[in-house]
This record gives structure tokens, sequence and C-alpha cells, in this order.
């Protein structure tokens, strides 16, 4: 049970109150990029590339200009005259808006055809003829490496290879020593697939120009309006759109997950064709653009080692990587970590040598990668370091549960520090890996799948205990394009005791309408009811990076926290003035202050603000406002322990998920049901690289399902039944104690499921399986044992 | 869902209709549920230059058992199938192959008749049908023609309906006492086409012994495939594991799948096998109970 502070009026931190949110959303009076509908409005649609490599010979536009309603095609020779045909990455690399000669993945963007309604607009993109000169372009990110390779980014000065950058971490020596004399040594290969986010609600914008006042409102679906205003005037500057004449807007938006952080050249053709024509420009991918041509997530190709003692020690762990980015590193990671924070892949286990390595390469395929609901590749360090340690485990014939025991980092031993650096700041593993055991039934579980083995029947049991690194982050460490990484809350409370909230951050469906108003109703006693939240117009909010990277509680969610803290310095300073006695006087329940001893003597929150407007102390700042920066100390590190139970058809292939249990602590819970919440699709996410999605190319470059009718998304079906619980281990330097869970069961899902499958399989000398595990992969897999 | 333009006739009878087809040819296309045309419009795969939506042409809508026939009306939804009483106590197999049609809102607009009429081996009715041994009742101005299901399917989205005709009606001859039928298909997920897909009817008299056997392929070869040498191997036997065995073993050698992303022709053999198996089975405990 989690303890509330506040009554159910006041519904502060802990209350499962149901979400402000919803009842717009439920009563179909969202407002979604695709509803703003502005007077004189035109429509753009864009041609892409059937070819991952290719010359671009020539555009042919008559038929498409012929059609009825449509105006122009927008060509990146067009754009060039106005230098606005290349763009910077979030990571400093470049990319076409649109090409001028040379195509370089599937789907691209070649031209744009504007029209005065969509319908046309497809029309005339149908209707354009561009002639190719195809090439053979490099597909597979290892030969990308070959000498022999063709250079792809010739746009680049002096480029000689597909290379893009080296990363290494940790301690090479001592680990290669400890892994020379380690009495067990484990090694396997895994891919973490390339993916998409797949949201319901696709990208668009509505770039919207007035010539007159040299303004651009830009409504688009992005995750960091601030951020993306400033990388405009970055990019447009020179055309003469500075950042005080932009105004970004985000409004409703039905899903991120890091998918909307980056700029699409969409959106700049968008911006760029308002400007030429001066009237609004809207700009809709459909859902197979979407899939096909937005940022990807993961593709890390990983050699994941560990070495350690007979009978259960890990001593050191090794990883070396090579990611594939497609044509260009467009990741959204913190500048300063190239590959995020893998580092973080050394996991709840207690030892002190790790070494880690990474490559990155272009090749002929669509750019990324995203941080696909996770803390920058946390997803690919946590695959790698809970699929090794089961290996281990398999490998020295000792339960997995039991090897995480021993080796977890134990509770007196936080904050601890990681052999990568990082401070762990708080965490009880034991306690929830033995709740997780104890809900599922473990050792029941394990006298069972023996029977079953007796009877050839195939169980399998697959645990993931997690650290996750989340917030992002200090601002010593933290930047995107040299922004730091903090981010800002500001409260203004009207006279009659009710207020309105801004914050630099923006919800996509995480509920920060109704879990920022519980934070400052948890410090104000203001009733969360009465906290209106707003995000996502850079006009009114005040500045700050963004929603992913589960950071909104650890950054802005503080920020809400600190700012209300003043706001109630202020508040006692009002009452003590109101009640005539002073400060230390005062003693304050939820929601009010009273004179020590006579509780009759009391001012509410309310008759507080009032005051603050009608009746103050001399030379007080009239008012109850405040605004709050909020830089934090260090990161966030919530943890979870998972168990998966599965039975796999030796026949068929077929995996069915019999249990699913994921315990979670992500510190002190603000909303009980919006986390739950947000571990359900999280989860659901999870399974999804486990056991469906993958973007398949052929080595044309060709995408092989690039509709959801080949990519798996998992739907409720898909979806076992999830059993979710929690420990709470409080953040010891966040102001609530809370860590961040938007992220930490997509993190920790997939490695459970393959465990599971794997253990399943172990009996027939299986000691890996590639994700997504398929019906089709496991039979595979048995058939190569003889099993089938 | 930006198709390419196209116009739209609303025919209330189905000499209307007829009319339509007539005047507009190879140009129009029927559309019922939609489930499968619309999704060609929106990839533009599709160009018709005019929708005849036959939704408001009545008697076209009807689930009835007439003597031995059951006959279903062309509109009936899946979702009306799913929860047809009488139609799934004669026939169990309806009960099976609708739960595994894509998912509650496709079943709620997806017919019968569009399914069939789409002349797709993809789609989980052809295989039905063929184990049922249907006859297709197909409308046109002069007249209606019956026609077996094992003559209906011509090839790749081609079947024995003319440009200028209808898929009206269904018939499915309901068999005596000691007759069960079932469906399976592997599917990746909800919504997918089959990796393989096996429905199967049969009778078995008071011995055991089958007297009656149809056996549908989903998915398994270009033009929907009835397994006749795995018929052939039950027919007049008793189910004896080597039997069953034999008549698995033919299907995988005579069905004619591909390679794709759903898995090898090496696997999908391997998976008619089992599911012809299991569906044997499944039809035999049924027709028993």
């Amino acid at each position: 049970m989690i303890e509330c502070k506040t009554s159910k009026a006041i519904s502060g931190m802990g209350h499962s109150m149901k979400r402000k949110e919803d009842g717009r959303f439920l009563h179909g009076q969202g407002n979604y990029v695709d509803d703003i509908k502005l007077p004189d409005m035109l429509y753009m649609d864009i041609v892409r590339s059937p070819y991952a490599y290719a010359k671009i010979k020539n555009i042919d536009s008559t038929a498409a200009l012929a059609i009825p309603g449509v105006l122009a095609v927008i060509t990146g020779k067009d754009l060039e005259q106005y230098n606005l045909h290349w763009m910077p990455t979030l990571m400093s690399d470049t990319q076409m808006v649109l090409p001028t000669d040379t195509v370089m993945y599937q789907a691209q963007e070649v031209c744009a055809v504007i029209a005065t309604s969509r319908y046309a607009a497809r029309d005339g993109r149908e209707a354009v003829k561009v002639s190719y000169e195809v090439m053979k372009p490099v597909i597979d990110p290892y030969k990308a490496m070959d000498a022999s390779a063709p250079v792809l980014r010739t746009d680049k000065e002096g480029k000689k290879d597909n290379h893009i950058w080296h990363w290494e971490a940790g301690q090479k020596e001592r680990t290669e020593k400890i892994f020379a004399e380690a009495e067990v040594v484990v090694k396997e290969q895994m891919h973490i697939p390339r993916i998409h986010v797949s949201s319901i609600e696709t990208c668009g914008c509505v770039a919207d120009y007035h010539k007159v006042n040299n303004q651009l409102n830009m409504y688009m679906t992005t995750q960091a309006p601030h951020a993306i205003r400033t990388v405009i005037a970055l990019v447009a500057g020179h055309v003469g759109l500075t950042e005080e004449k932009i105004r970004v807007i985000s409004p409703d938006i039905g899903g991120g997950f890091g998918g909307k952080v980056p700029v699409y050249p969409g959106y700049v053709i968008a911006i760029a064709a308002s400007f030429l024509i001066g009237q609004p420009v809207k700009w809709i991918e459909d859902r197979s653009e979407n899939l096909q041509a937005d940022s990807f997530a993961r593709d890390y190709h990983i050699t994941a080692e560990m070495a350690g003692t007979k009978d259960g020690k890990i001593l050191a762990t090794r990883f070396k990587i090579l990611a594939d980015h497609g044509y260009t590193d467009a990741s959204a990671n913190p500048s300063k970590f190239p590959t995020g924070m893998f580092s973080i892949g050394t996991g709840s286990y207690d030892y002190d040598t790790s070494f880690m390595e990474c490559d990155a390469v272009y090749t002929n395929k669509p750019p990324g990668g995203v941080a696909y609901r996770c803390s920058f590749r946390v997803t690919e360090a946590v695959h790698a370091i809970e699929r090794i340690t089961d290996r281990f485990s398999l490998e020295i014939g000792k339960d997995p549960a039991d090897v995480r025991m021993q080796n977890f980092i134990k509770k007196e031993d936080f904050p601890w520090k990681s052999p990568m650096g990082w401070e762990y700041d708080s965490g009880d593993y034991h306690a929830g890996l033995k709740l997780a055991m104890d809900t599922v039934d473990y050792w029941g579980l394990r006298k069972k799948q023996a029977e079953m083995r007796k009877e050839g029947k195939l169980m399998g049991i697959g645990i993931s205990t997690f650290t996750e690194i989340v917030g992002a982050g200090p601002s010593k460490d933290f930047d995107i394009l040299g922004i730091k990484m903090f981010d800002s809350a500001e409260i203004r409370v009207h006279p009659t005791g009710k207020a309105i909230a801004r914050f630099g951050t923006k919800s996509q469906g995480q509920g920060h309408e109704t879990t920022y108003a519980q934070i400052i109703a948890e410090v104000l006693g203001i009733p969360a009811e009465n906290i209106q939240v707003e995000e996502g117009d850079t006009d009114t909010a005040p500045y700050g990076l963004g929603t992913y990277a589960s950071r909104s509680t650890p950054t802005a969610g503080a920020a809400a926290a600190v700012a209300a803290r003043k706001l109630k310095d202020k508040a006692r300073k009002i009452a003590a003035y109101l009640l005539e006695v002073s400060e230390e006087d005062l003693e304050w329940e939820p929601g009010k202050f009273f004179v020590k001893g006579a509780p009759e003597k009391v001012k509410t929150i309310q008759e507080i603000v009032f005051a603050s407007y009608t009746n103050f102390p001399q030379g007080m700042e009239a008012g109850f406002e405040a605004t709050h920066y909020y830089d934090p100390p260090n990161l966030t590190f919530p943890s979870g322990a998972y168990i998966c139970v599965v039975e796999v058809d030796k026949e068929t292939g077929a995996i069915d998920v019999k249990r699913f249990v994921a315990i979670d602590d992500c510190g002190n819970i603000i909303n009980p049901m919006i986390v739950q919440g947000q571990v359900h699709g999280g989860l659901t996410q999870g399974i999804a690289p486990a056991m469906y999605e993958e973007l398949i190319y052929d080595e044309d470059g060709n995408i092989l399902n690039g509709t959801l009718m080949d990519y798996l998304v998992p739907t409720a079906v898909e979806s076992p039944s999830w059993e979710t619980g929690h420990t709470v281990t409080p953040s010891p330097h966040h102001p609530i104690g809370a860590k961040g869970v938007g992220e930490s069961p997509t993190v920790g899902a997939p490695p459970a499921i393959a465990n599971a499958i794997v253990d399943a399989l172990s009996p027939y000398g299986i000691t890996h399986m590639e994700i997504p595990i398929t019906p089709f992969k496991v039979w595979k897999a048995l058939k190569e044992k003889g099993v089938v | 869902m930006i198709p390419a333009p196209f116009d739209y006739e609303s025919p209330t009878t189905l000499e209307e209709a007829f009319g339509l087809l007539d005047r507009y040819g190879d140009e129009a296309k029927i559309l019922s549920g939609g489930h499968s045309l619309i999704p060609m419009m929106k990839l533009r795969f599709a160009s018709p230059e005019v929708l005849i939506d036959i939704n408001n042409i009545p008697g076209l809508s009807h689930i009835t058992k007439d003597g031995n026939t059951m006959k279903i009306g062309a509109l009936v939804r899946e979702s009306e199938i799913e929860h047809a009483k009488e139609l799934i106590a004669h026939f169990p197999i309806f009960a099976d192959v609708t739960k595994l049609i894509a998912d509650p809102s496709v079943r709620n607009r997806g017919t019968i008749g569009g399914n069939l009429a789409h002349g797709d081996a993809a789609n989980d009715h052809p295989a039905v049908m063929l184990a049922l041994r249907a006859n297709i009742v197909i409308s046109g101005k002069d007249g209606n023609r019956t026609v077996p299901i094992d003559e209906f399917f011509h090839g790749f989205y081609m079947t024995e309906v003319q440009a200028n005709e209808i898929l009206t009606e269904i018939q499915i001859p309901i068999h005596g006492k000691g007759t069960g039928s079932a469906y399976h298909k592997m599917e990746r997920k909800v919504g997918d086409y089959a990796t393989a897909g096996v429905a199967v009817q049969l009778t078995l008299d008071a011995n055991g012994t089958v007297t009656y056997v149809g056996i549908g392929l989903t998915n398994l070869s270009p033009v929907p495939m009835r397994a006749e040498r795995s018929e052939a191997a039950l027919l007049g036997k008793k189910l004896t594991d080597e039997v069953i065995a034999e008549a698995a073993k033919c299907a995988s050698e005579d069905c004619s799948p591909s390679d794709d992303l759903r898995g090898s022709e090496e696997y999908k053999r391997h998976l008619v096998g089992v599911l012809l198996k299991r569906m044997i089975h499944k039809a035999a405990e049924r027709a028993m109970a």
C-alpha cells in the first residue's frame, strides 16, 4: 500500500487520481496536429525514393502540376537556393532535407507536392516522374566496415570509409587479464533488432509563416518544443527566422516514444513551403511513411562476454558493439554520449571490472537511432547483461535466480559506484527479486518444469533484474546541441487559490496534467483538481528540454516540487503576518498553516493566496507565483525484477507466455494507477522486440515489412495478463524521492522473455536465441538440434 | 486513406447493380465489407474507377436452413457467423474460423461473400468451403447459376464470378450424424494471414470408419487448395495414427507454399502436417460428441 500524506480531496502523491486529461480524450475532444485547420491552409505530400541508393537523373513535375489543386513541386534544387537543403542532426551529423543529386535510403524524401487538398497532394505525388540511376547499396553494417566497401557519405569532404565514430569506456587491460584467468568465460553474439516506435499518431505539422510579421507559428508533433524552436532558429536564422519570431506549439500527442524527438525533413520542407508561398502548409505522414522513413531505434550488434567463477561470482564483463545508424547518425542522445547510457550495462551486480566499445557505421538504411521508450541505449545494455548473466548461469549449472541473488549490489552499499563511473543512487534488488519470485511461486514452477520436461514438454522461466538510468541530466555532463538538460516549472496561483502550472516538458500520454498537479498539491495542499497543467507552447511555457528518456518526473517533476516549496515559504510568511505570530510558531498540515497549540488559529492556503493579492505584508512582492529551473545533481536509477513463464509447442514452435510478473521500483510513486498503466503499456512494447517486431531489409535495401500487415505490433490479443507490483526505494537526491518509470518495462521485459524461451529450449543444447523469437525461429533451432 | 479518385454507386436492387456492372465493366469493383478492397485502394494497388456498394441491396444477409442445406447470404458479416447458433451447431468449424479472421472491428464489417469472391488463397473461408463442399450461387442479369466450390477458384484473385455477376449466396450441404469439422491457422499475430491453415470436415460411421472427408488448406498455394490425396488417405479407413500420418504426409507433399517472412517453405510443409493431424483429431472428437 502506498501511504498518502494528503486527503483524497487534495489528491497529492500516492493517490490513484483519475487522469484529468482523459475527459477530453474520451469525448473525442483531443486537439491533435491533424485537427488544426487554418484559413487558406495548403497540404503537402512527399515523393519518396523506391531505391536505397540511386542518383536522381531527372524530376518531371509536369503531370503533377497539371492536376487541379496542385500548386507546386519543391525539389532539393529549390531549397538549395536558400541553403535549406541540409540540416544538422541532434548528434551534429548532417542530413539532407531534400536531395539535390543522390538518395541514400529507400523511402527518403525526394521532392514535395503542395496542393489545395490532401487528396490533390497525394494524386500529385503519384504523378511526379522521377528517373534514377540505381546503385548497389551497402546494407550489412559489417560489410560497410570492409575496406573495400564503397564510401557512402561522399558529401563529407575527405571521408574515406563508412565509420562514424568509435567509443570505449572501462578498464581494458584489467578486463583482458580477468578474462584470461577466469574459471568460466561465456560469450554470445546478440542483435538488438532495428525497430520502430509506431506510435498511433504519425508525425506531422502545420507550418504557418506570416510574411508581414516575419512570424512562424509551427504546430508540430514534438516531444521537445523548446529545443525544436532553437533548432529551427539555427537552421533558418540565415533567412531571417530568428528565435523570437518562432512559436512552436505541440498540441495533444498520440504517443511519442522517442520517435518525435528528431527534426524530420518533412517539418523543414513544410516550413520552407509556407515561407515561400506565404500560406499555412499542413504535412501529415501516412502510416507507411512513418514506419519506413522516420528514425528507427536499436540496431545494435553486440558481442557480450562474462567472466566469473565456477560457483557463480561475476568478475567482469565485456561488450563490443557495432551500431548501424543508417544514412546518418540521427540519434537523439545527449551530446557527450554517442552510445547513450549503454554503460549502465554492468547491470545490478557487484563487480568492478568491465570494458565496452562501440563502432558506428553508415549504411543505406533510414537514419536513427532514437531512444524508443528508453533512456538512450539502456534497452540494448540491459538485454546484453541480462542475457549473458543467464548464459553464465547455464554454463555453471546454477539457477539464474541464485546467481543474481549472489551477485546483487547490497541495499546497504548504495550509493554505489559502478565500474563505469555512475553513482547508483539507491536500490533494494534482493527485495525486488524475492517479491517477484514469491509472486510467481518460482521454486514451485521449477519443480513443475522438471516434471514437464520428463513428459517432453517445453516450459521455460526467464528472469530480468535490471537497473535503469534515467532523468538526464546533470548539467556538467548532459546537453543536447550545447543546451544543458535541466527542466522547468512555473506555477501561478490565482487570487481564488486555483493555479496554472507550465512546464518545459511535453506529455504524449504520460499523464502530466495529472501527476504534475499531484506534486504541487502534495507541497501546497491546493487540490490537484484545481491545478491546471499546460505544456507545449514555447510562447507561454518556460524553457525545457522536453519529455523522453523517463526524464519528466526526475527533472520537471522536481522543478514543480521546488517551485511549490518556494511558494510554501511565501505562504508561511503571509500566514504569520495574518495570524500575527512568528513563522516559527506555525505548523503545517496539508492545505493550512495553524498556530502551534492553537489549531483554531488557522489560515488555509486559499486564504493565504487571496491575501497575497489583497493583504500582504509591507515590502513583500505581490502575487503568488514561482518558477524553477531544476538541474538534477545526479541521475536516478529505477530498477525492476521481472519473471516470465512460457510454454513452447515443440511441433509448431508456437510460444505461449503463461505468466509475466513485473516488480518495479521507481522510488516514491506519484499516482499508482498511472504507474500501472505505464507498466502495462511498456511491457507490451517490451514483448514487441522480444517476439514480434523487427524492420527487415533485403540486400537491395528494400524494406520487406513496411506496413503494419507485416511489421507486427503486438495488440491486446498478444499481451499476456500482466501481473504488476512494486517495491519502493526512494531516490535520496530527488526532491520527492521519485525516479521515473516510463521506460522500465520496455527495457526490462525483452530479456525476461528471451531468457524464458531459451530456458525452455536449453535441454536441447540451445544457449541463445536472437530476438524477435518467432515460432519459425524456434522450430528451426529445434530442427537444427534434431528435436523435430 | 487517400485513394485515387473514384465514383461511387449504391444500388438498392440486384437488377440495378447488374445494370451498373454492364455499364462500367472492368472499371467497376463491388464493395461489400471492403476489408480487402479498401486497403488495396489505400496503397493504390487497386484504383477502380467506380465502386458499386451492394450493402443497400436487401435479401443478401440471411443464414437459413433449407432441408439439408444451410444457406448463407453474401452480405452476412463475419461477426454474425461467429454468433450464428444453428449454423455453428451443424458446422462448429465456423466458430473456429471466424475467431481467427482479423479482429472484432474487421469482423463487424467483413462479409463471407467478399472473403470468397476476392479469390485469395490467404483468406480463411476458401479452405473452409472446400472442406464443406459448398456450392456458390452466382447471380447475373440472366438469373442465378450454382457452382461447386471445386470449380470456383481459377487463379490468384480470379474466380468463376464474371465482371457482370455478383456472388449472392453460399449453400452448404448438411451431413448426417457423426460429422465434425474444425479449423486452425498459425498466424504471427492477430489479423495476420495464415502461416499455414487447415480446414477439415469428416463423417464417421458407427465403426469409426471415415465415410466422408473434406480438407482445405489456407495460404499454402497460389489458388485455394483442397488436399485431395489426404482425403483419399482417410476415406473408408479408421483414424489410426498411421492413417492420419499418411494424410498429413500427403498434404505436406502436395501443397506449394513459398518462403516468406512467416517462415520457410520447409517449415510450412511441416506445419500443414502438424495442423492437419490436430484438426483431424478435433473434427473426429466433435463427430463422436
